[in-house]
Order: structure tokens, then C-alpha cells, then sequence
């Protein structure tokens, strides 16, 4: 078992409401991605759950007890610490151990399990060595075979991936994404990327400013985003917004252009509202019956693909297009939209509309 | 020398860039600060000096005039009378020295010992009112000792604590625990608390935490901070005086100058015991100089 439910968590630092109410429920078993922006509560999220930080307001129950009042020790977790928190004085080796010393395991376990963690973290060579002599990213290797070293309840994990090279981040991933399957356990995993989140989820929740914005799987979050700010958080390049307004059966631009109104589209006439299109329902290349038209802003070549930038109006729309896409800036463009596909969102309150009618 | 004269008279628009490290490097010292440095330690180090000449003179060449410098007999009759009675036995002096390794000793590891803990809860828990607590600790610094002395001299008196070891060694650590106080919190808010909460996710309970993983990090702020402890304890002199009266309780500070007056005053043996009292600071200062220069700066200078 190892289920962990937030209720309603608050937690300020004098002026700064961290935590605002922050409710969570992670199933038994389930990667739980935490994703938001520098500064979102993420952190003090993953402590309240660990018991290092008194709350204002709120529970934490684990496997469906209140720990609330427990002491760390208490909760059977293991974290990665985002600064990784490795005791400076002690080896690699001891660093590692340190779970299973604190739990009075024979010494022949504990080298057996340093070594296991060791070699499938590639960090066998730094055993003997002190955190002050390890790169950044061998420290996060280290602090996340201190807390998989022994099988707690959950895992909770503070970004332990942002400080390693790109391609020991993507190996990482996979390798966490396995152990995650082959534990079975319940991991809390918190990230300011989104693309790890969205690869390795089971769900996310999506937070900002000490609120959650949207908890859900990755597809849910990316094809179905609550509101607009989650709309333009998740997703790269951004999905473009878009200022208009609803009329009759169709969308007015503030920059004039009109398309037919989704069906979908349960907005009163005369709403304003903000039309958001993802780079990929978007093409430079087909005809369709609903289009945009506006002059070539902008190239940028990704190797697999080229993002176009497109002005319609004064507004800048991103246009996903084959790498072999070419054209001088101020060219006249068509860019399709697939309209089954865009996103509408309430431009006062940034809702998602979209919701109701599909 | 050419090179320092130079740079020393030097007028022109190359200034010296080179970081104080260097400049206090031997080699680039001019000669005017070699001169003003030599005629400074003459002046700080003289009374010492004479202190070791005079302890090891015999007694007609404390007192020649003009005085003697260099051509005088040696003897080690005083430090010998520092210890050893006439006849056989202790001499007084070295009891209050035996007085004064105890009564520093015991008081500097009290207040190091309530002193460390105390620093460590101030660092890491949200206390209420944690500012006003903290001045008010700092502020029973503020009273000088011959103020409180005569009040504790009552009070003492009537529960049986005057001439009386105990009490001595009371009144130090209440002195020294707000010093310790504050000097270990500056340590303590120097070791990021995430050692800890790691511990306790490890499954150790706090003080376990703090015992395995912060406390070895406090190892030179606590030789630091006991070093100025035990200089206070060790040289302290208006309670030594006026809350101890017989040799067997009193410490050395209030002996040494009780050797001084009567109809002759014994100058080889003043100077003998005081080198003797000066030396054990001096070597403990000396043996624990890293952590005590790791410790002061690391308080000091970051953050
Ligand atoms: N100990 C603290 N004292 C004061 N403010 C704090 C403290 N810890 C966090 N905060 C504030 O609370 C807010 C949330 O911080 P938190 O560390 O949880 O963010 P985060 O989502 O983890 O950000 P990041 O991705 O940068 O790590 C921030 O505005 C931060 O400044
Ligand atoms: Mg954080």
C-alpha cells in the first residue's frame, strides 16, 4: 500500500502564501507528476507531505490514516531533496546507507544494497568519494540511490532530473519510469518540466501560485487544459492565444480575421474570449475550410520539425511545419486551423469552455 | 630589498592591485613597516619578556640597579616554589592553579554543553518571540560583574554557596551560556537545516539527526566558541576576589595578586606563577588554532 491524500494544505512564510489550499490524491502505485513554475509551492508541497513543514491548515493522510501530526520518521517516505541535502561529511557509500543504518540492517545488506543502487545509478566509482567532490548531477544520482535504496510507503521526488545533461536526463527518465514499474510504488514526483511530466506520469496536477490549476493524465492535461494559464504552460512550442469574441456562427478576431465557430463553442454572443491553437493543429501546408491568413514572421528550425511563425494581425500564431518548409519574413500566409481540435477559453476568468460541449 | 624600497617610495600610477594576502606575504614588506612592526612588538611583548626575565632570576638580580638585561644567573628556584612547599607538600599557589583548572573546566563545559543545544533550537525552530528572547539573553551580558557581585555575594552567603567552588563554577557558565548562545547559533544557522530533514526522512528522530549529522559540523564553532569561554573563566577576577576566601577554594587570578604586598613582595615567584597561569591558555589556544580560525570566520564572513 502506499496511497497518499493532501487535504486542502496551507501554508504561509509571512507575506507569502506558498500553499493555498492544495488538495491531492495519489492513488497506490501511480507516478505522480507535480508539475508548476518556479516559485508554485511545489517544494513546501513535497515537505508538508514529509512532515518538515507545520502547516497553516490542512491533512495528510497516508494509506488512508491521518499522519498529519506524525514526525517524518514516522511516515515511511524517502525524498530527493532538490538541493539533494548529501551529508557533506560522509562518503558516497555512507550517504546511501544512511536509510538503512537509521533502520539497523546488518552490514553485509546494507553493502549488498548500496551496490545494487550503485550500479544501476552509474555511480559505482564514487562510492569512496565526499559529496564536496562530485558534479552536480553525480550529487543528484546519489541523493535519488539514498531514497531507492529502501522501499518506503512513497517516493517523493523534488526534481531530481533538472540537474543532469540532456542525455543522461532522457536515460534517467526511462530508468526512473522502470524502477517505478518493477517497485510498484507509489512516487510523488515534482518537476518544473513539462515534458517529463508528461512522459512519465500516470497523473499530473498542474500548480501555480500555491493552487492547483488541473489534476489529470498527461493527455487530459494536454488535450483538455482547465484554463488558460494551464493551456500555456503545458505544450512546446506554446499554444497560441488568440483575443476574439463570439457572434452568430462565428469567432471575430480583434484583428478582424473570423473563423466559423466550433460547434462545440457554448459562448454567449458578444463574449470575449481567447482562442487558444497548439502548434501541431495548425499547418502552412494544407487547405482547409477554416484558415487564418497573416505574413511570415519567423522561422525556427528544430531538426525534426520547423515552427513557423505566423502574424495575424498583431498577434504572433505558431505553426508546426515539415523541416524542409522555406519563405522570406512578410510573405502572405495561409494557415490552416483544425477547429475540432483549438481550445476557447473565457478571456475574463481564462476557463476553459471548451469542457461543456465535447 | 631593493624591490620593496621601491615599491615602498614608489609615486607612480601603478597602485597596488595585489590582493592583502600578498601584501602581508613576507616578501613584499617595505622597510618602514618592518620598523614600525618591530618597535610595536617591542612595546606589546616587553612586559611579557620581562615577566619570563624576572622568573628566572634569582632574587639579588630582580632588584640590581641599573637593571639586568642578559648577564644574570639563571635559576628555576621560583617555578620550583610555585609548587613545591618548604619542607614538603603543596604550596598554596598550586592549589588555586589545581582551583582554577576546575572551576574553568567544569564551567566552560556546562555552559558549552546547555550553551550548544539551546543555539541549535533557537536556529531551527520558530520560537515565539524569538528576537526579544535572544536580546534578552544577550543583555544579562550587559551588567558588569562588579555590579552584580556584592547581591551575589549575599545571596550566596545565605545558601551556602560562597567559598565554595560550585558557586564559582555556577557564576561562570551563567556567564558564559548567553556568550555560547550566540556565538553557536551564528554555527548552527551556517549548516543548512536539510541535513536534518534528510536524517529524519532516513528515519532518524531529530535530536538523532542533529546529533549524527550537524553536531560533527559544529566541531570547530564549538572549540571556537569554548576557547573564549574558557579565557573568560580562566582570567576572571572580581567574582574569583569577592566570592572565595580561603586558598583551598580560591582560583589563581586573586592569588597571584595576593602575593603581591605584605612588607616584601617576592617578585621572582609573582613572575613564576604568572607565567605558569598564562601558559595553559596559550598552548589550548594554540593546539585548536585551525578550528578556532575555520570557526571564527566561518561565523564571520559568510552570509
Ligand atoms: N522557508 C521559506 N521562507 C520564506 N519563503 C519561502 C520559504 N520556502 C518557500 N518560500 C516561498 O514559498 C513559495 C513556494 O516555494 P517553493 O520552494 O515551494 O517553490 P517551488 O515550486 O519548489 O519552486 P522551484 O521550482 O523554484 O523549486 C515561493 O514564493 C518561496 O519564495
Ligand atoms: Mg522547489
Amino acid at each position: 500500500m502506499g496511497t497518499v491524500a493532501a487535504q486542502g494544505l496551507r501554508k504561509s512564510f509571512g507575506k507569502v502564501q506558498a500553499l493555498d489550499g492544495v488538495t491531492l490524491d495519489v492513488p497506490d502505485g501511480s507516478f505522480f507528476v507535480v508539475l508548476g513554475p518556479s516559485g508554485a509551492g511545489k517544494t513546501t508541497t513535497l515537505r508538508a507531505i514529509a512532515g518538515l513543514e507545520k502547516l497553516d491548515a490542512g491533512t495528510v493522510h497516508l494509506d488512508g490514516r491521518d499522519a498529519t501530526g506524525d514526525a517524518p520518521a514516522a511516515r515511511d517516505l524517502a525524498m530527493v531533496f532538490q538541493s539533494y541535502a548529501l551529508y557533506p561529511r560522509h562518503t558516497v557509500y555512507e550517504n546511501i546507507a544512511s536509510p538503512l543504518r537509521a533502520r539497523r540492517c546488518s552490514s553485509s545488506e546494507i553493502a549488498a544494497a548500496v551496490q545494487k543502487m550503485s550500479s544501476l545509478l552509474h555511480i559505482e566509482r564514487l562510492l569512496q568519494r565526499r559529496p564536496a567532490q562530485l558534479s552536480g548531477g553525480e550529487m543528484q544520482r546519489v541523493a535519488l540511490a539514498r531514497a531507492l535504496v529502501r522501499s518506503p510507503r512513497a517516493f517523493l521526488m523534488d526534481e531530481p532530473l533538472t540537474n543532469l545533461d540532456l542525455k543522461l536526463r532522457v536515460e534517467m527518465r526511462t530508468e526512473l519510469t522502470r524502477i517505478h514499474r518493477s517497485l510498484g510504488a507509489t512516487f510523488v514526483y515534482v518537476t518544473n518540466d513539462q515534458v517529463e511530466a508528461l512522459s512519465m506520469a500516470d497523473q499530473v496536477a498542474v500548480l501555480k501560485e500555491g493552487k492547483v490549476q488541473q489534476v489529470g493524465t498527461p493527455t487530459e492535461v494536454y488535450e483538455r487544459p482547465a484554463n488558460q494559464w494551464v493551456a500555456g504552460f503545458v505544450g512546446s512550442p506554446p499554444i497560441s492565444l488568440l483575443t476574439c469574441r463570439a457572434e452568430g456562427d462565428r469567432l471575430v478576431g480583434a484583428d478582424g480575421w473570423t473563423l466559423p465557430r466550433p460547434r462545440w463553442a457554448t459562448a454567449e454572443d458578444g463574449q470575449a474570449l481567447l482562442l487558444g491553437l497548439r502548434a501541431e493543429d495548425l499547418s502552412v501546408e494544407q487547405r482547409g475550410d477554416a484558415s487564418l491568413s497573416g505574413e511570415l514572421y519567423g522561422l525556427e528550425p528544430l531538426g525534426d520539425r520547423t515552427v513557423v511563425d505566423v502574424r495575424v494581425g498583431t498577434e504572433i500564431v505558431k505553426v508546426k511545419a515539415r523541416p524542409t518548409v522555406s519563405g522570406t519574413p512578410g510573405e502572405r500566409l495561409s494557415v490552416t486551423v483544425d477547429l475540432d481540435r483549438a481550445h476557447l477559453f473565457d478571456a475574463g476568468s481564462g476557463l476553459s469552455l471548451s469542457e461543456a460541449g465535447r | 630589498m631593493a624591490v620593496s624600497v621601491d615599491e615602498a617610495v614608489s609615486t607612480g600610477p601603478a597602485p597596488d592591485h595585489g590582493p592583502p594576502a600578498r601584501r602581508l606575504g613576507g616578501r613584499g614588506r617595505s622597510v618602514v613597516e618592518i620598523a614600525l612592526l618591530t618597535v610595536l612588538a617591542v612595546v606589546m611583548l616587553f612586559p611579557v619578556l620581562w615577566m619570563l626575565e624576572t622568573s628566572i632570576k634569582e632574587n639579588r638580580d630582580v632588584y640590581a640597579i641599573p637593571a639586568k638585561f642578559f648577564d644574570f644567573a639563571v635559576t628555576l628556584q621560583h617555578y620550583k616554589d610555585v609548587f613545591v612547599a618548604q619542607g614538603d607538600g603543596r604550596t598554596p599557589v598550586s592549589v588555586n592553579f589545581l582551583n582554577s583548572v576546575v572551576v574553568a573546566g567544569a564551567s566552560t563545559v556546562l555552559a558549552t554543553v546547555l550553551g550548544v543545544p539551546a543555539a541549535w533550537a533557537y536556529s531551527r525552530f520558530a520560537v515565539k518571540a524569538k528576537k526579544d528572547q535572544l536580546f534578552f539573553i544577550l543583555s544579562t551580558r550587559f551588567m558588569p560583574p562588579v555590579v552584580v557581585v556584592i547581591p551575589i555575594f549575599l545571596m550566596y552567603r545565605q545558601i551556602g554557596l560562597y567559598d565554595n567552588k560550585l558557586g564559582l563554577i555556577l557564576i561562570y557558565t551563567a556567564f558564559n551560556v548567553p556568550f555560547t548562545i550566540w556565538m553557536m547559533k551564528g554555527f548552527v544557522d551556517e549548516v543548512p537545516a536539510e541535513y536534518e530533514d534528510a536524517a529524519m526522512l532516513d528515519g532518524y528522530t531529530r535530536l538523532q539527526a542533529f546529533w549524527r549529522y550537524t553536531l560533527p559540523l559544529l566541531v570547530p564553532g564549538i572549540a571556537a566558541t569554548a576557547v573564549f569561554a574558557l579565557i573568560f573563566s580562566w582570567n576572571e577576577f572580581v567574582f574569583a576576589t569577592f566570592l572565595t576566601s580561603s586558598d583551598s577554594v580560591r582560583t589563581a587570578p586573586p592569588a597571584i595578586a595576593g602575593l603581591i604586598g605584605g612588607t616584601t613582595t617576592d617578585w621572582g615567584l609573582v613572575a613564576a606563577a604568572s607565567v605558569v597561569f598564562a601558559l595553559p591558555v596559550l598552548v589550548f589556544a594554540y593546539l585548536v588554532r585551525k578550528h578556532l580560525i575555520a570557526g571564527v570566520t566561518l561565523g564571520a564572513v559568510r552570509r
